[in-house]
């Protein structure tokens, strides 16, 4: 399992599409906002227009250009996604590690917390936190996504954590004069390595899922533009009844997309790293 | 002073709910400067415990260890450091001692660099010399990650990174049991070597009475956690006191003898507390007075805990 990881990776065929799916997305991200000569918010003076040369996903009931929102928005989800879901496994991770190792009281306390965030409906806390907070960027919406979304994180880690601490390898660590950190981080950590990264997949795309709900209910970033919000739009404003499917159906569709290929990838990943589902 | 003192150790693991596994019950024993001495048990009679409260990785719920008088659960951060440059220890398990995702010899370095203040080249050096005196060959072993080694050759390495630290105590906790008869008694002779050479204690634990004889100088048997008797091997094994000690000798199956139908089972006779003797439950020669503890009593230059020598 040593040898080249990343290159048993990309033979599954799930993992090699969802990777080849998540660069074309990441790529039109990146690259999109450059190709249209508009931004998201920019009057242009046609509404409600079909695609065409100069609109390639038409305009909406405002006169904006959704090629336009489309791609700086895929940039906000993406944004909110890697924010969130690199919040949500940093402390999820930190908090399981701390308390698998340290046991006792710690544990306890720990394990209380955890419990209590889990048990909490986390949608409805995100709508009333959301809704206190007037002033709404991707860094705030990112921020309670990821300290909400850590708890079933912190759970495995910990399970993972108390299994591998009392193999043998952690007491001859010990044994050699190693601190417990170092233990933890040198010795106990890299075993689960695989599972951290199929974690981190999980929590991105989860991220995405919650914000788009959060920006659907109207409670989405204020002063810029996701995928989430240009959807609640659309339905606000009736874009299907009205025939306008180039304001609904692109962002939905690629938020779809999105997801499915990070589930390919963890999928496939599981399949690499757990030899039992391995054919 | 001897080097390694048990004091009334008990160790109790609570499983929530109020239930709870009595692993070790009242063990008090010594391990003098150079001896090798033999913890004898079946599976269950707390003899990993013992191993695991002396290298200060379980820490006993009753009694006191002490090394050289001083008790090693009241060490600060540089006493136990002090402390592990002077007792080191060897598992049951090789693939298990082995962290999967690094090499083999990281532990070593590691040892070396934390408790010897070795490092670099000379540390490299070390590795090697020490690789070769237990018959490894360094190219063989060196870079290489566990999976890519046997288990005859990683338990080497395993007792390499102990002997790197010379230290005056080993705690060896079944060493060989996972490996093959050839190599068994390879192990066994670097341990009466570091003992005869270098002057190391051993605590060996093991079940096989048979390699217990081999290198140990004393023998305490074990059962249910407790003591049943110890004493010198030419005693305890060559004219063993104890019912039990006698039982563990007559089920060594021996070269000269086959299989001859039935094979006198030693099936626990009845459902016994913790307060009487704890070997009443299977002991054939039972009497009244084993519903109480018998003490360990001086008895024909061993000590024994049975009513019959009381």
């Amino acid at each position: 399992m040593n040898r080249m990881p990343a290159k048993l990776a990309l033979a599954n065929p799930k993992v090699r599409i969802g990777i080849m799916v998540l660069v074309i997305i990441v790529a039109i991200a990146a690259v999109g906002p450059y190709t249209t000569g508009y931004g998201p918010l920019d009057y242009t003076g046609d509404i409600g227009a079909p695609p065409s040369r100069e609109h390639p996903l038409g305009t909406n009931t405002f006169g904006y250009d959704v090629y336009a929102q489309v791609v700086y928005g895929l940039r906000g989800s993406l944004a909110i996604g890697l924010l969130g879901g690199v919040i949500a496994t940093l402390i999820g991770v930190a908090v399981g590690l701390a308390s698998g190792y340290l046991g006792g009281l710690a544990d306890e306390m720990l394990m209380m917390i955890t419990n209590i965030f889990l048990v909490i409906p986390t949608l409805a806390l995100l709508i009333i936190i959301a809704a206190y907070i007037e002033q709404r960027g991707i860094g705030v919406e990112s921020l309670i996504i990821g300290l909400t979304a850590w708890p079933w994180t912190a759970r495995a880690v910990r399970a993972n954590t108390l299994s591998l601490r009392s193999r043998e390898f952690v007491y001859v660590a010990k044994l050699s004069g190693l601190g417990g950190a170092r233990i933890l981080v040198s010795e106990i950590m890299p075993n689960m390595l695989s599972y951290i990264i199929m974690v981190f997949i999980l929590q991105f795309g989860g991220a995405i899922l919650y914000a788009v709900g959060l920006d659907f209910l109207g409670l989405g970033p204020t002063d810029s533009i996701s995928l989430g919000v240009i959807l609640q739009q659309a339905v606000l404003w009736n874009a299907i009844q009205l025939g306008m499917w180039w304001w609904a159906i692109p962002p939905g569709l690629l938020i779809a997309v999105l997801l499915t290929a990070l589930y390919l990838v963890n999928t496939g990943l599981d399949e690499v790293l757990n030899p039992r589902l391995r054919r | 002073m001897a080097l390694l003192e048990l004091h009334g150790v008990s160790k109790v693991f609570s499983h929530g709910m109020g239930r709870v596994t009595v692993a070790v019950d009242n063990v008090t024993l010594e391990v003098g400067e150079s001896e090798i001495v033999s913890l004898l048990g079946e599976s269950g009679s707390g003899k990993t415990t013992i191993a695991r409260m002396v290298l200060r990785i379980l820490r006993p719920t009753k009694g006191r260890i002490l090394y050289r008088g001083r008790d090693i659960w009241r060490l600060g951060r540089r006493e136990t450091l002090w402390y592990y440059t002077q007792v080191q220890g060897v598992f049951q398990d090789p693939y298990s001692s082995f962290n999967p995702i690094h090499v083999v010899e990281r532990p070593l370095l590691q040892a070396l660099s934390r408790l010897k203040g070795v490092r670099g080249e000379e540390a490299l050096r070390r590795v090697r010399e020490v690789l070769r005196r237990i018959g490894l060959s360094p190219s063989e072993v060196l870079g290489k990650y566990p999976h890519q080694l046997s288990g005859g050759q990683l338990q080497r390495v395993s007792i390499a990174r102990a002997l790197l630290v010379e230290p005056r105590l080993l705690v060896a906790d079944e060493p060989v049991s996972m490996l093959d008869a050839s190599t068994r008694i390879d192990v066994l002779n670097i341990f009466a070597e570091m003992r005869d050479e270098l002057g190391t204690s051993i605590l060996l634990i093991g079940h096989d009475v048979s390699l217990a004889y081999y290198v140990s100088d004393r023998v305490v048997v074990l059962y249910r956690g407790g003591v049943m008797e110890e004493g010198d091997v030419s005693k305890v094994l060559d004219e063993p006191a104890h019912p039990y000690t006698r039982m563990l000798l007559d089920s060594i199956p021996r070269l000269d003898s086959r299989w001859r139908g039935r094979l006198r089972l030693h099936e626990p006779l009845h459902a016994i507390g913790r307060s009487g003797c704890l070997f009443a439950d299977r002991c054939e020669l039972r009497f009244n007075k084993c519903a109480a503890r018998p003490r360990l009593v001086e008895y024909n230059g061993r000590r024994v805990a049975c009513w019959l020598y009381q």
